[in-house]
Parts: C-alpha cells; sequence; structure tokens
C-alpha cells in the first residue's frame, strides 16, 4: 500500500495544490470525509468549509467555498468553486462579511435566502480557518 | 521632385507612427504574459472538471432524471442557435477580429435552416455583426482588459437559461485559441447542449449523492468554465496577435524610413552637384 496519493486543487483561475499528501480530510456535502491512500473511487459534493491534509508530518488546511471531490486510484482531485489559504484571508474582513451575511439572514425575505445562507457558510468558514491557522 | 524638407517631413511621420506601434508592442508583451499565465492556470480545472462530468454522465446515463436536465436535452430539430462570439474591444491585432468575425458568419451561413443570434463579447464582434444585419441578442465589453469570473458566469447563465426555456436549441462559441504567441486557431465549439465525451475508464465510484443530483450542480458549472476558458483564451490570443501585428508595423515602419532616407539623400547630392557644375562652369565662362 503506498503511504502517500496526489492531492490537487483547482479552482477555476488556478491550481492551488498539488502535492503528495498521507492524508486528506475534506467537508462533504453530507460530512467531513477523511481520505487514506487507496480510498475507494468516489465522488461527492463539497460544502463551504476547511479541506485539511498532511504532508510527512505538516498539517495544511485550504478553505473551500464549495465544490466537488472526485477520489481516484491515482488520487485526489478537487474542484473547487473559490478555495484560498488560511493565510490569505483578512480576518477582519471576513468577519465584517460573515456579520453581514447574519444580518441579511435575519432580515431577508424568502426569496434570496438559499444564497444568504450559502454565503453565511462560506463567511464561517473563512473566519473559522483565518482563526485557526491565519497569521 | 520632392524637396529635402517633404523628405524630412515625411521620415519624422513614420518616426512617430513607428513609436507609437513600438510602445504598443511592449505594453502588449506585458499583458501577454499575464493573460498567459491566467490561461495556463484555467486549463487544470476546466479539464478536470470535463473528465469529471463524463464519469458522473456515465453513470447516470439511461437515469430517467438525468434525462430531464435541460441543459443535457437533445432537441430533434435546431431551429434557433446563439453563437458567442468572443473578440476584442480594440483593433490593431492583425487579423486577430476579423479572423473570429468570419469564421463566425461563415459557421451560420453554412447552416441556412438554424436562425442564429449573436451573443458578443467584445465590441469589434458587436460591430461586425450589427453591420451585417444580424440579431444581437447580447453586448458585453470590457471583459479582455482583466477577465472577470462573475462576468463571464453571467452570460453562461443568460445562455443557459434560454436554452432551459426552449428559446434556443443550441449555443456555441466561437474564439481565438490561444496556441503559442505566432498562431491563433479559430474554435468554433458546442457548449449547449452539453457535449459529453465517452471516457474510456470504467471505474466503479461510490457516490456520495445520486449521480443526477451531481450532474445537476456540474453542469452549469461546466458551461461556465467553457466559457471563462474562451474568453481567457481569446485575451491571450488577443495580446499575441497585437505584438505580432506591431512588431510588424514597427519593422515596416524602419523599412520606410530607410527607403526615404535614400532617396532624400540622392536628392541632396543631385542639388549639391548641380550648384558645383553651376560654379564651375561660371568660372570657366569668366575665364
Amino acid at each position: 500500500m503506498p503511504a502517500t496519493f496526489e492531492l490537487e486543487v483547482a479552482t477555476p483561475d488556478r491550481l492551488l495544490v498539488r502535492e503528495q499528501v498521507t492524508e486528506a480530510e475534506a467537508p462533504g456535502r453530507d460530512g467531513y470525509l477523511g481520505i487514506l491512500p487507496d480510498h475507494a473511487p468516489l465522488l461527492t459534493e463539497l460544502a463551504p468549509g476547511l479541506l485539511t491534509y498532511s504532508t510527512g508530518g505538516a498539517k495544511h488546511s485550504v478553505v473551500v467555498g464549495g465544490g466537488w471531490m472526485e477520489v481516484l486510484p491515482t488520487g485526489v482531485r478537487v474542484l473547487a468553486t473559490v478555495a484560498e489559504n488560511p493565510n490569505e484571508i483578512d480576518l477582519k474582513r471576513a468577519q465584517a462579511a460573515l456579520d453581514r451575511a447574519e444580518r441579511r439572514l435575519k432580515e431577508s425575505g424568502e426569496m434570496d435566502i438559499s444564497r444568504a445562507l450559502a454565503a453565511a457558510e462560506r463567511a464561517r468558514a473563512r473566519v473559522a480557518a483565518a482563526a485557526q491557522f491565519g497569521r | 521632385m520632392p524637396s529635402l524638407i517633404d523628405f524630412r517631413r515625411r521620415i519624422r511621420s513614420v518616426k512617430n507612427t513607428q513609436q507609437i506601434t513600438k510602445a504598443m508592442k511592449m505594453v502588449s508583451a506585458a499583458k501577454l504574459r499575464r493573460a498567459q499565465e491566467a490561461v495556463l492556470a484555467a486549463r487544470p480545472f476546466a479539464n478536470m472538471l470535463g473528465e469529471m462530468l463524463g464519469n458522473v454522465a456515465r453513470a447516470a446515463a439511461g437515469s430517467d432524471a438525468a434525462k430531464e436536465l435541460p441543459l443535457l436535452q437533445q432537441r430533434e430539430s435546431i431551429k434557433n442557435a446563439v453563437v458567442i462570439v468572443v473578440s476584442a474591444d480594440r483593433g490593431l491585432a492583425g487579423a486577430f477580429n476579423s479572423n473570429v468575425n468570419r469564421g463566425a458568419q461563415k459557421f451560420m451561413q453554412d447552416q441556412p435552416g438554424i436562425t442564429f443570434e449573436v451573443e458578443s463579447i467584445g465590441k469589434k464582434g458587436r460591430d461586425y455583426f450589427r453591420r451585417r444585419g444580424f440579431t444581437i441578442s447580447g453586448d458585453h465589453q470590457n471583459f479582455s482588459r482583466k477577465p472577470v469570473y462573475v462576468d463571464v458566469a453571467a452570460v453562461a447563465a443568460k445562455v443557459s437559461e434560454r436554452y432551459a426555456k426552449g428559446e434556443i436549441d443550441a449555443v456555441y462559441v466561437a474564439y481565438n485559441e490561444f496556441k503559442s504567441v505566432m498562431t491563433q486557431k479559430l474554435q468554433v465549439e458546442q457548449i449547449l447542449p452539453v457535449p459529453l465525451t465517452e471516457s474510456a475508464d470504467t471505474t466503479e465510484y461510490i457516490y456520495e449523492q445520486p449521480a443526477e443530483v451531481l450532474l445537476a450542480s456540474l453542469l452549469p458549472r461546466y458551461v461556465e468554465v467553457e466559457l471563462w476558458r474562451s474568453v481567457l483564451e481569446s485575451t491571450a490570443s488577443e495580446h499575441a496577435a497585437r505584438m505580432t501585428a506591431m512588431d510588424a508595423a514597427s519593422r515596416n515602419a524602419s523599412d520606410v524610413i530607410e527607403r526615404v532616407t535614400l532617396q532624400m539623400n540622392r536628392v541632396r547630392q543631385a542639388s549639391i552637384t548641380r550648384e558645383i557644375i553651376e560654379v564651375v562652369s561660371g568660372a570657366s565662362a569668366l575665364k
């Protein structure tokens, strides 16, 4: 059994991660999923959240704003609609976005409730990541 | 016979033009590098998404829910279609704009049974097709300066919605693909209904969500990403084409300057010679 597998995280405008990793944990639509080498092929939608992975002892993380994950025999591919390194996140701005999203959620009519909900979810993930891993 | 002054004026004017073309070439070169990086960075996502879509579609094939998905439905006969023409906002880029405009026009004329509309990204495409009396269903500008994903996604959403409603039966995108700095290739691709590539790979997947559900969320994104990639390709091609065109123009200007300088010197020498002859013959007449 191989000790590592290749993890690729891509967004529409860049390839964020391409590394050999020993394990990864991804925010699946129906709950977090842990992936180890030789995982069975799998396809899932991702929810906004924190994608963490380990490379030989060191832990890293990436915030994803939803997307899809494909586990292949050759490696894992994450196609994220948005993704950021936690150290790129400005905690103040993220917090402001979260407050805004929550306020909107309280005020909003039914029409854009799903959008506001998604925005709040994304903002929460970013704040959590920035607080945990950021500068 | 033009006088010396005329030659000097002409040389000065060509030199001025050359300065402009040289500057434009430099600017394009700098922009090209950025645009090129953007294309290269966007390709992995687009390719992976295409493959993933193929895999999911294979799993969902045959299920009734998948056939219901509007973006996959093949219409029996295509009556109305949209061509998204990706051109530049500005000219002076060699054959760049006329390439994509003529290519798109030919594509439409080759299918006389279909009523086409043009959704234009870039001013030059809009101007071209408006002059020729095509229906312009939408006009988007200022994309190529710095392409923004949400702008492109909005265009994709618009055509997807019209397709789902049945207003149109197919959507194509015409753009210049960036092969290299010297070559850009015209591409006309179908983006709706989403063309599925049959993948040979037969891995059995575990689906966390039903394949139809995944498909329903992947398809709109796929249309967006394909269009996004076309816009990035076109942007890189535009700068490459402009750079090449401006390089050629600067070189032509050098040639013109050289030729005119030669002519000017001939005229100058002729007049000097004439003056000497006059002096000499005047002197000899006095003897």
